[in-house]
């Protein structure tokens, strides 16, 4: 027979594609089977945030950061916050940083549940999803009995939180930690062992510890590779350090083992969640939700109506907002997907100068060539869901 | 936790003198500033020292400052997680000048410097694919700059009868109000006459 000769073939994954998160657009070069080389076109969902940010007020830039990672919006604000506050040098009394942490693992969980049942669907399956978003369905009511909102919630706000929580919804969320084990082992019971899901997540999308570290990566991803890295250990902010929960790491650094770190997380975070409906029923039943500083934090609506220096503070801080000073920070947490950090630059006026977003979702995407080169075209779609885009995050 | 920052800054200047043109401490966070010509340099010595090893690039940023001779800050964010430190390295550079590009030190640096020429137009030499990634496919402009309006340029529209989405110039029915509310809220420090005496 003689040789042909053969050509490389392009396709285009997406951007309308279910397996690709949103939109993303691929451009996959194919040897026969085989992934040559990946091309993602990313910016189909840009907005330009960080543009908008720019001259938006303090507060009024936060409700953006709902709109980055759609699936746990509230970790999002948490950086800015933290960001902000680093500035201004305030501190949040502790009633506030339980809610703050208490509603970062529920964003933590939402993620996590959608992010394992979809990469569970992304290889043929379908009842996880289904699952999974039972669970979410539930959670999204805690965020909206919180703020009002079921996904923008604008509830973090520089200072503390929005509002405090009624006691009924504590303890409902607690009576919810009981429960989700149950759920999260049904959810275990179909994928964990399955024989399918196995075959096309082991060994797949191996990726090296120092390749991971160069590459950008941070939280789940750097976990699968056995790095014993996550901020709310090594670089704790909130009351994290008070708080008592392990963390998961990986040893093969493939799909696999970023899924089993992602299920193991759940529990940990409603171990989490329990600590915090604990002391906010016990400890800390009672007390301010956000910090006193009436220069940074509007006042209550009750004082308004009778002091005139709330009066005037509530309209100086809704029509100017605070000034900042000058300075620049950079506050990241762990967000479930990785490292979120926000960097702020301020020129001491009442908007931010900069406001440079650093989305864990973005570092991931652009290995996405490194990962998938050499593995077969049905693995695309595997690495993919184990790398937890959500396109918010990554266009900005 | 200053100390140990400012110990650090001191190491760096003693092992690699030059490379560093100076360095900040603020809110627990160091900054080094240095050259274009020296960065690589620096981050390669950051990236594989025993005593920092830098070896994650959290991020890239640009910040624009018009005013400014060279108008452009670069921003490198990295993280060493087995020192546990975070730091930052900061590079000026103007609208006709290029900055080597990192990528040959950290792989990762590649999209975070298509951003900044996407959005800033801040020119990397040396980087292996430096095209556009977060604006439409034939944008013009980079929109992060301080004198790119925020209401853009262009708008785009599905025209029915071309059957193609078409791009006009951005047509306002309101013009753009940016309401200025900078006040000297805490109040001015005025000069009464006659003040200036009592303290004598």
């Amino acid at each position: 027979m003689t040789e042909h000769n053969v050509r490389n073939f392009n396709i285009n994954f997406g951007p309308q594609h279910p397996a690709a998160h949103g939109v993303l657009r691929l451009v996959l070069e194919l040897d026969g089977e085989i992934v040559e080389r990946v091309d993602p076109h990313i910016g189909l969902l840009h907005r330009g945030t960080e543009k908008l940010i720019e001259a938006k007020t303090y507060l009024q830039a936060l409700p953006y950061f709902d709109r980055l990672d759609y699936v746990a919006p509230m970790n999002q604000e948490h950086s800015y916050c933290l960001a902000v506050e680093k500035l201004l040098g305030i501190q949040v009394p502790i009633r506030g940083q339980l809610i703050r942490v208490l509603y970062s693992e529920i964003g933590r969980i939402l993620s996590h549940l959608l992010n394992v049942t979809t990469q569970a669907m992304d290889v043929g399956a379908l009842t996880p999803p289904l699952w999974g978003f039972e669970e979410r369905e539930k959670l999204m009511v805690f965020y909206e009995r919180a703020s009002g909102a079921r996904m923008h919630a604008a509830y973090f706000r520089p200072g503390g939180v929005h509002q405090d929580l009624p006691q009924d919804l504590v303890e409902d969320i607690g009576k919810w930690c009981d429960e989700f084990p149950r759920a999260l082992q049904d959810i275990h019971g179909l994928i964990t062992d399955n024989r399918i899901f196995k075959q096309r997540n082991v060994d797949i999308g191996v990726v090296s510890l120092e390749d991971a570290w160069a590459w950008g990566f941070s939280g789940v991803m750097v976990r699968g590779s056995g790095a014993k890295w996550d901020l709310r250990k090594s670089q704790p902010y909130e009351c994290y350090a008070d708080l008592d929960f392990d963390i998961a790491i990986g040893k093969n650094g493939d799909c696999y083992d970023r899924y089993l770190i992602r299920m193991f997380e759940m529990e940990q975070s409603c171990k989490i969640m329990k600590q915090c409906v604990d002391r906010l029923l016990g400890d800390a039943k009672t007390g301010p939700v956000s910090s006193i500083d009436g220069k940074v934090v509007p006042p209550k609506r009750g004082e308004m109506k009778r002091s005139m220096e709330a009066l005037i503070h509530h309209f100086k801080l809704y029509t100017e907002g605070f000034h900042v000073p000058e300075g620049e920070v950079y506050a990241a947490v762990e967000a479930p997907k990785g490292e979120f950090g926000v960097y702020l630059v301020s020129d001491g006026t009442n908007k931010p100068y900069r406001c440079k977003i650093r989305a864990p979702g973005y570092a991931h995407l652009q290995a996405m060539d490194f990962l998938c080169r050499g593995h077969q075209l049905a693995d695309v779609s595997a690495v993919l869901g184990s790398l937890d885009i959500v396109f918010g995050e990554v266009d900005r | 936790m200053s100390e140990a920052l400012n110990d650090f800054a001191a190491y760096v200047n003693e092992a690699r003198p030059g490379l560093v043109a100076s360095s900040a401490i603020a809110y627990d966070e160091l900054t080094l500033n240095t050259t274009p010509e020296s960065l690589i340099a620096l981050l390669t010595f950051l990236r594989d020292d025993v005593q920092a090893r830098y070896v994650n690039l959290v991020d890239i940023a640009g910040v624009d400052w018009p005013k400014r001779a060279r108008r452009f800050d670069v921003v490198y964010h990295l993280l060493s997680p087995s020192q546990n430190a975070r730091i930052r390295v900061k590079v000026q550079c103007g609208e006709d000048e290029a900055v080597p590009s990192a990528c040959a030190v950290y792989p990762g640096a590649d999209w975070f410097e298509r951003e900044a020429w996407d959005l800033y137009g801040i020119l990397f030499t040396g980087h292996p694919d430096l095209r556009r990634i977060l604006t439409d496919y034939g944008f013009e402009g980079h929109p992060l700059r301080k004198d790119f309006p925020l209401t853009g340029f262009v708008e785009v529209r599905y025209d029915d009868g071309a059957k193609r989405v078409v791009y006009e110039p951005v047509q306002l029915r309101q013009e753009f109000r940016n309401f200025d509310f900078l006040s000297p809220w805490e109040g001015t420090d005025y000069v009464l006459p006659g003040d200036e005496k009592a303290k004598v």
